[in-house]
């Protein structure tokens, strides 16, 4: 608390000169409020007046579940018939009681009871675990003031709208809050809105003037106030309002308002006004309704569901037409039957209506084939499935100890169809911490540390060129071109893995200039210069950190900390702001000892990104004045003096390298000023300040202009924006499994830019777009201007003939607004597709979520969002799949996701292997489900046309039951769970493999048709074989001829095994589970024959001792069994096998490669596979590295003209 | 593409690795695949086959020619009235030696047995015990008289077979063998010792064969016999057995009752003698069948090694890898 008292005496707005200047309440004037939309009254400080209509508002309680107590039932049972498949079972269950079911009550009813209750238990589930997280922020504790200035602690949902109440460092803010005052004397305070928009610079609010005085609990004893201002509206960004006070009114506008989720910083408390609560607050209202996601495997699953409806409808159809037909004209000759002395069902004089009931008992008979156990086996798979990916040793993260989690389990396939990924940046691709890694000081480049992108990019570039010196080898004449290359390319990577300097934000490593070695550089003087620049030229706070006695420093952007830092660590500490100095501790100077200098601070000039440099303006000292500058080179460079230029080209040419290593740099540089000089400007400087009216801004922008100019140049700074562990690797690999990324970010577009550097994202020789929009009043124009960028854009793109030509596309949010109107967006998606990357800047949560379903809608292909704050819920909730990355931050995005991973690199192997399995696992697994139940269900109906359609099963009742509980399941589950068709080191080093599942190769409809064809084939082959065997003929030796019950039984046999064996063709990975279930349910069914006969005939009826007594001593049972099994089977042997040998896809050669240990045996064959296992891609640091090699061979084929054509690597 | 080449890379691909990983897989394993299965299939085949022509059958078919010519427009007449003497003498001439036991089976054809309204129509419980007597409730219409439950009920029972036939070679009676024609399950556990007929074909109606109310329902093998309903339309079941060898060229007398409508639906009756092999009764399409199926495996075996020597694929060849293909040139 002290040392917030400390700072409390500073008022900062004083040192902003206009960006953050105060505009004066009386200028403006209060807006006028009235209409629809403007009808919120808030009456400060009397909550009670909140109790009563009309201005009886929502309670602060949040809400996020999907149902309640009361609601669950209901909607959770409508979820689930939902899907017409239950909805067929639940009707079938409710026939089922009627005479006309063909089977047995229990044996319809009980498996949807089963297949319901766990979809239904899974869903309250995750449903309690919101459920939980909402009790947890509802029951948040908040100050507020109770009466008579005493202030309590309130739950915060409990918090009504007009309440004060006082938030401390570190809190989120409960509600949407007008700021009184702070700490501060000025009323100013640090908001961090992480959740809101993923920006962890601190912004800046303010109070109104009027209520600076409010600074103590005691001085809200009287106070009232009232707020007229906008409903609840989603709109973070803006805010119309009247307060008054006072018999005063006053305007206010979004920097007075506190947003709900964002976080108090720096500032040890301040007082505010509760206006929005609960899921009126902005927060909320952005929040999109969490859809229930389902994979577009289940999806198409639906059709062939369909399918299967259809085709169930036309043969019970058949069978009820065909039993009316024989009911009314073959029955009444059926004596045997008694056709005299029937019931309606069947009476040959009412033949129609036989016709129809029949229909009823068709359609359950037939229901075999709509597998009901498709989709418990489907939910049982995935979620075992998930529990693999939350098992995964591979994607746990050691510092945090966060496992991946699959929190929703139907859409593990889905990852294995990824198209385009939306990230986030802040938190997803960056930790948000920046490094001071390189300078150039004085055209000398100093930092012997590399960047990350830099260290990836000569490793791949090592292996790359190793790689062809082999290939090569043969050709001696290569080998001195080779080792060219390599000098020209290879940067240094052997001693650069010692050790990382433990000093957060500074990574750089130089003796030159450490330990103040930098006075023996022959610029010792520009060095000290470029020092105090960095410590000098900032808005930064400094804190003690009373254990070590450093200084850390507290900034609106992390780049300001990192500079402070470095420059402590050259030896100019920055210790102490005062109102009107900057005090800086020189440890190296001429005399040797550590002396604390005294800045004057004159001015200082506000960095802003439209101007995107800062400039101060200090008094040393000597009383020379100095102005120091550092801004975007680009800028910088333009506004050099003559003699300033010394320096320009190294370092331009240092700067370029920088950002090639993926660095955020920043130019430096100075002028000295003359006292006369700078009181002229000075006058008009403070002229233009106190002018009043719209120009204002603009004088001093331009006056600024003048004494930003005639610079010298210092050198240029570079700052690694530490990306996460392992993010342009990761980047690289899912480019090379074809996957597209996108970025959107909150940040600035410059730094969205230099992110997009760092994770290869963005590369040099890349043309980047830049759609921007034009400053004009008519929203038309401003329009017309987009489309017209869109258009060239789409026009250059055509144009470009360069095969390996790349596009960027970067776009802002406000250009963003306009381009996803309906009218344009389907042209900026068009250009957008055709760019390799596409990076949007300054997008709110509320964009990121319509970009995403631009994306997912306007490609129809499947999109996956990543992001850590809650500013990415929307998106995540939108995209086909949301992965939210469990970190550092709040758990909002976490919350609303998928799946939560610890950090971005692990998404590589939750989409390139368990996306990939996945995918295979449910499409085969699915297509195997159709087959079986095809092949099943269809020799019931064959049976039929041999029984009159009558409606009589050939299967004993428990056969049936069993078929999908037991006989079938266990197998296919396995196949659900286990299958992998190349192992998971296979996959991440053959990314293009996983190609397979967005092309998807394994559920189109061909595949679908294929298996469910050969389900057709099966079912005829098992009927129509076992028929004219057992036709009329005996079958044993004793003579006796097969009863309905044997022929039934010996069928069934030859399901279970064509249909076991046919999975086990189908496996390509076993392990003894496989075995065990396969050739277990085999056993099982034995097993049960034999058990059920041995059961007392009450029980087993027909089947009694039926495998005992009449099959098994019967040869022709085993021998139909092995003969249909095999002719079952054939075509589809036929098949693999003619397509391994002649279509061979990927994964199959990757099996015999591994199967003949060829990996081993031949390794150089192995890498080079690898590392052409890829798709073409614009982006990742490979494709940075081919760019480079290929430039580099341009300019050795320029120098060496007599070089060969470059060959392909051994086409056999 | 050199046929000498691409072999001796698949062989070095499979024959130098790992030789103890399996000899069997080191050549194509497809191939070898269909080999064995044609290898195992055709030789059953011709097993089956054999002993199907093993198998010496007499069916006659008795139905038309048991009609007397007066009522042969209204067969349906004649086999309703039971003051018409049914009986009708057929010669058969066995054509090869019959070795005993020769079995003895009718056959009916367009006879739905399978149907749903029939199969139901019994009860097993009632079958079983004698204090099931009651439990006829799937039986109707032929559950109960008004003299009490029907024993054995429903329309199963009530439609039993009653043509009969007697056997004599040379004038020389035939002993036709009834007993143990029925499985043993359904003696010893599924039909009662202790459950006797009653009120059997005493209703309105009268279905097919009568039955002793004496004997005991374990001992009525036909009927049991008749209540394994069969599984398709036509079908045969066993009447008896002749336990003597039939010489080839004998002619065997019968004298049939034919008492059993199948008039009404215009059904066939057949009567059939048969000996048996291992496999059955004569069953030729087994035989083939393998034979088909074998065959198809050695043919596809074949049709692989042709391919395989047209256009080879070594296995394991990473130039077959979908970014070693050029995009334009699909493989053919």
């Amino acid at each position: 608390m002290t040392r917030g008292r400390i700072r409390a005496r500073l008022r900062l707005s004083h040192l902003y000169t206009f960006a953050c200047t105060r505009p004066e309440a009386t200028e403006e004037g209060p807006h006028s409020i009235e209409g629809p939309g403007y009808s919120r009254i808030v009456h400060c400080n009397q909550p009670l007046m909140h109790k009563k209509k009309p201005f009886k508002y929502r309670s602060n309680y949040i809400s996020t579940t999907k149902y309640n107590f009361f609601t669950f039932l209901p909607k959770a049972l409508y979820e689930q018939f939902h899907r017409v498949a239950n909805l067929y079972f639940l009707a079938a269950a409710i026939v089922s009681v009627t005479p006309l079911s063909p089977f047995s009550a229990v044996s319809m009813i009980a498996p949807l009871v089963f297949v319901v209750g766990l979809s239904m238990a899974k869903e309250a589930l995750e449903d309690w675990r919101r459920f939980m997280q909402d009790i947890k922020v509802n029951s948040r504790k908040v100050k507020f003031h109770k009466e008579e200035g005493v202030f309590d602690y309130k739950s915060w949902k409990k918090l009504q709208v007009g309440d004060v109440v006082k938030v401390e460092k570190d809190q989120f803010f409960p509600a949407d809050l007008l700021l009184l005052s702070s700490s501060y004397e000025d009323g100013i305070c640090y908001v961090e809105t992480m959740n809101l928009d993923g920006e962890t610079n601190l912004k800046v609010k303010r109070a109104l003037e009027v209520t600076l005085p409010l600074d103590e609990d005691a001085s809200f004893k009287n106070f009232t106030g009232k707020i007229k201002c906008e409903d609840p509206n989603p709109s973070l960004y803006t805010f119309i309002g009247n307060f008054e006070y006072d018999h005063e009114i006053y305007a206010l506008d979004p920097s007075q308002i506190l947003l709900r989720d964002s976080k108090l910083r720096n500032t040890a408390f301040v007082y505010g006004v509760v206006i929005f609560t609960g899921h009126d607050s902005k927060v909320m209202q952005n929040a999109t309704k969490s859809p229930s996601k389902r994979s577009r495997i289940e999806r198409k699953m639906d059709y062939i569901i369909y399918v299967l409806f259809s085709l169930l409808l036309v043969i019970s159809l058949v069978s009820s037409i065909g039993f009316a037909v024989k009911t009314k004209f073959d029955m009444p000759d059926w004596w045997y039957l008694q056709p005299q002395n029937t019931d309606d069902y069947y009476d040959p004089r009412k033949p129609v209506l036989s016709g129809v009931t029949h229909l009823i008992t068709a359609l359950m008979l037939y229901g075999y084939l709509i597998p009901i156990s498709l989709y418990v086996s489907i939910e049982v798979v995935k979620v075992l499935q998930a529990t693999f990916i939350n098992q995964d040793i591979q994607m746990y993260d050691e510092e945090t100890g966060n496992p991946a989690q699959a929190r929703t389990s139907n859409l593990n396939e889905e990852l294995g169809q990824v198209d385009t990924i939306l990230s986030d940046k802040t938190g997803t691709l960056t930790c948000n911490q920046m490094d001071f890694l390189k300078c150039s000081i004085a055209g000398t480049a100093y930092g012997m540390s590399s960047s990350e992108v830099e260290l990836a990019a000569a490793q791949q570039m090592a292996s790359d060129l190793e790689d062809q010196d082999v290939e090569r080898s043969t050709d001696f004449r290569q080998k001195g071109k080779q080792q060219e290359i390599e000098l020209e390319t290879v940067v240094i990577s052997e001693d650069e893995m010692v050790h990382k300097s433990p000093i957060k934000g500074f990574s750089f490593e130089d003796s030159r200039v450490m330990e103040g070695n930098w006075l023996n550089e022959p610029n010792a003087d520009v060095i000290m210069l470029f020092f105090r620049i960095l410590a000098i030229c900032h808005t930064a706070v400094p804190e003690l950190n009373e254990e070590t006695g450093s200084y850390t420093y507290e900034s609106e952007s992390p780049d300001e900390a990192a500079f402070l830092v470095a420059a402590r660590e050259f030896g100019f500490e920055f210790c102490k702001r005062t109102q009107s100095s900057v005090f800086v501790r020189e440890r190296y100077s001429a005399s040797g000892q550590t002396i604390e200098r005294e800045f004057k601070l004159l001015n200082m000039l506000e960095f802003t990104s439209k101007r995107k440099r800062m400039t101060v303006i200090v008094r040393d000292e000597d009383g020379q004045i100095l102005v120091l500058c550092k801004g975007a080179d680009s800028i910088i460079f333009d506004r050099l003096s003559k003699n300033g230029r010394l320096y320009e080209e190294d370092t331009t040419r240092h700067l370029n390298e920088y950002g090639e290593a993926g660095l955020r740099t920043l130019a430096l540089a100075y002028k000295r000023l003359g006292e006369s000089e700078y009181s002229a400007w000075n006058n008009e400087f403070q002229e233009a300040k106190t002018t009043i009216g719209p120009d204002r801004d603009l004088m001093l922008e331009n006056i600024a202009e003048m004494m930003e100019r005639d610079l010298i140049l210092v050198g240029a700074t570079a700052v690694e924006d530490k990306l996460q562990k392992g993010v342009p690797q990761c980047i690289d690999k899912l480019a090379q499994a074809g996957l597209k990324i996108w970025v959107l970010t909150g940040d600035k577009v410059e730094t969205a830019i230099n992110i997009g550097y760092a994770c290869s994202l963005l590369r040099q020789g890349m043309k980047q777009i830049c759609i921007t929009e034009i400053s004009s009043d008519a929203k038309e124009v401003v329009k017309e201007n987009i489309l017209l960028q869109m258009t060239n854009a789409s026009q250059m793109i055509k144009l470009e003939r360069e095969p390996h030509a790349a596009f960027a596309l970067i776009i802002d949010g406000k250009t963003l607004a306009y381009a996803l109107e309906d009218d344009v967006k389907q042209q900026f998606l068009v250009l957008a597709v055709q760019c390799a990357s596409v990076i949007c800047c300054r997008v709110s949560p509320k964009q990121k979520a319509l970009v995403t379903r631009l994306v997912k809608e306007g490609t129809g292909k499947t999109t996956l969002a990543i992001g850590d704050g809650a500013n990415d819920v929307g998106m995540i909730k939108e995209a086909d799949i949301g992965v939210g990355i469990s970190g550092v931050e709040g758990m909002q995005a976490v919350m609303a996701s998928d799946f939560s991973i610890a950090q971005f690199r692990f998404l590589e192997r939750l989409l390139v292997v368990h996306g990939h399995w996945c995918y295979k696992r449910i499409a085969q697994m699915v297509c195997y489900f159709f087959y079986k139940n095809i092949a099943f269900g269809l020799t019931l109906f064959y049976f039929e046309a041999f029984a009159g359609f009558s409606g009589q099963s050939i299967y004993d009742d428990w056969y049936m039951l069993l078929f999908n509980v037991l006989l079938t399941s266990l197998p296919v589950i396995s196949l659900g769970v286990f299958e992998q068709d190349v192992s998971s080191e296979v996959c991440l080093q053959f990314p293009a493999v996983y190609q397979q599942g967005p092309k998807n190769l394994f559920f189109d409809w061909y595949k679908i048709l294929g298996w469910m064809g050969n389900g057709l084939y099966s079912s005829l082959i098992i009927f129509f074989l076992n028929i004219i065997i057992f036709y009329d003929q005996a079958f044993r030796e004793e003579g006796q001829t097969a009863s309905m019950p044997a022929l039934g039984t010996t069928m069934f046999t030859c399901i279970i095994w064509a249909l076991n064996c046919q999975i086990a063709f189908t496996m390509s990975h076993f392990t003894w589970i496989q075995h065990l279930f396969i050739w277990g349910s085999i056993a099982t069914w034995y097993l049960f024959l034999f058990v059920y006969g041995r059961l007392s005939p009450s029980i087993s009826g027909n089947a009694y001792q039926i495998l005992v007594e009449a099959l098994a001593p019967a040869p022709i049972y085993w021998l139909a069994t092995l003969l249909v099994t095999i002719a079952c089977n054939l075509p589809y042997l036929a098949h693999i096998s003619y397509q391994r040998c002649f279509h061979p896809l990927d994964h199959h050669i990757i099996q015999e490669i591994k199967y003949y240990k060829k990996d081993v045996e031949d390794q150089r064959m192995w890498t080079r596979e690898r590392s052409r296992a890829r798709e073409r891609t614009m982006i990742g640091f490979s494709a940075r590295v081919d760019a480079k090699i290929r430039q580099l061979k341009g300019k050795l084929q320029s120098k060496q003209p007599s070089s060969e054509i470059h060959s392909p690597a051994r086409s056999s | 593409m050199d046929t000498n080449g691409a072999t001796t890379s698949s062989a070095a691909g499979g024959g130098s690795t790992s030789k103890s990983s399996s000899k069997k897989h080191s050549r194509k394993p497809v191939i070898s695949t269909f080999t064995i299965i044609g290898i195992i299939f055709i030789p059953l085949g011709l097993v089956s086959l054999s002993a199907s022509e093993k198998v010496v059958e007499i069916v006659d078919r008795y139905d038309e020619s048991c009609v007397p010519s007066d009522y042969s427009n209204d067969k349906l007449k004649f086999i309703q009235n039971p003051s018409i003497n049914k009986s009708c003498v057929r010669t058969l001439t066995v054509p090869k030696l019959m070795k005993s036991p020769v079995f003895i089976y009718y056959q009916l054809d367009n006879y739905y047995q399978n149907h749903r309204r029939y199969v139901k129509s019994r009860s097993d419980k009632q079958l079983r015990s004698v204090s099931d007597e009651k439990s006829t409730k799937d039986c109707s219409p032929e559950d109960k008289t008004v003299d009490g439950p029907i024993v054995p009920c429903g329309l199963v029972a009530w439609s039993l077979f009653n043509d009969t036939y007697v056997f004599s070679v040379n004038s020389k009676t035939i002993e036709v063998n009834k007993h143990d024609i029925a499985w043993k399950s359904d003696k010893e556990h599924k039909f009662g010792s202790n459950v006797y007929p009653k009120n059997f074909q005493s209703g309105g109606l009268i279905g097919g064969a009568k039955l002793n109310s004496s004997v005991p329902l374990s001992k009525q093998e036909d009927l049991m016999v008749w209540m394994r309903t069969a599984a398709l339309p036509t079908f045969r079941k066993l009447y008896g057995k002749i336990e003597q060898d039939l010489q080839a060229n004998e002619k065997i007398q019968v004298v049939i009752q034919n008492n059993y409508n199948t008039y009404s639906f215009s059904g066939k009756k057949k009567l059939v003698l048969s000996t048996t092999s291992w496999i059955g009764g004569k069953n030729d399409f087994l035989g083939i069948a393998y034979i088909i199926v074998g065959g198809l495996c050695l043919f596809l075996a074949v049709c692989f090694i042709l391919l395989y020597v047209i256009k080879p694929r070594p296995l394991g060849d990473p130039s077959y890898l979908s970014w070693n293909r050029s995009p334009a040139g699909h493989p053919n």
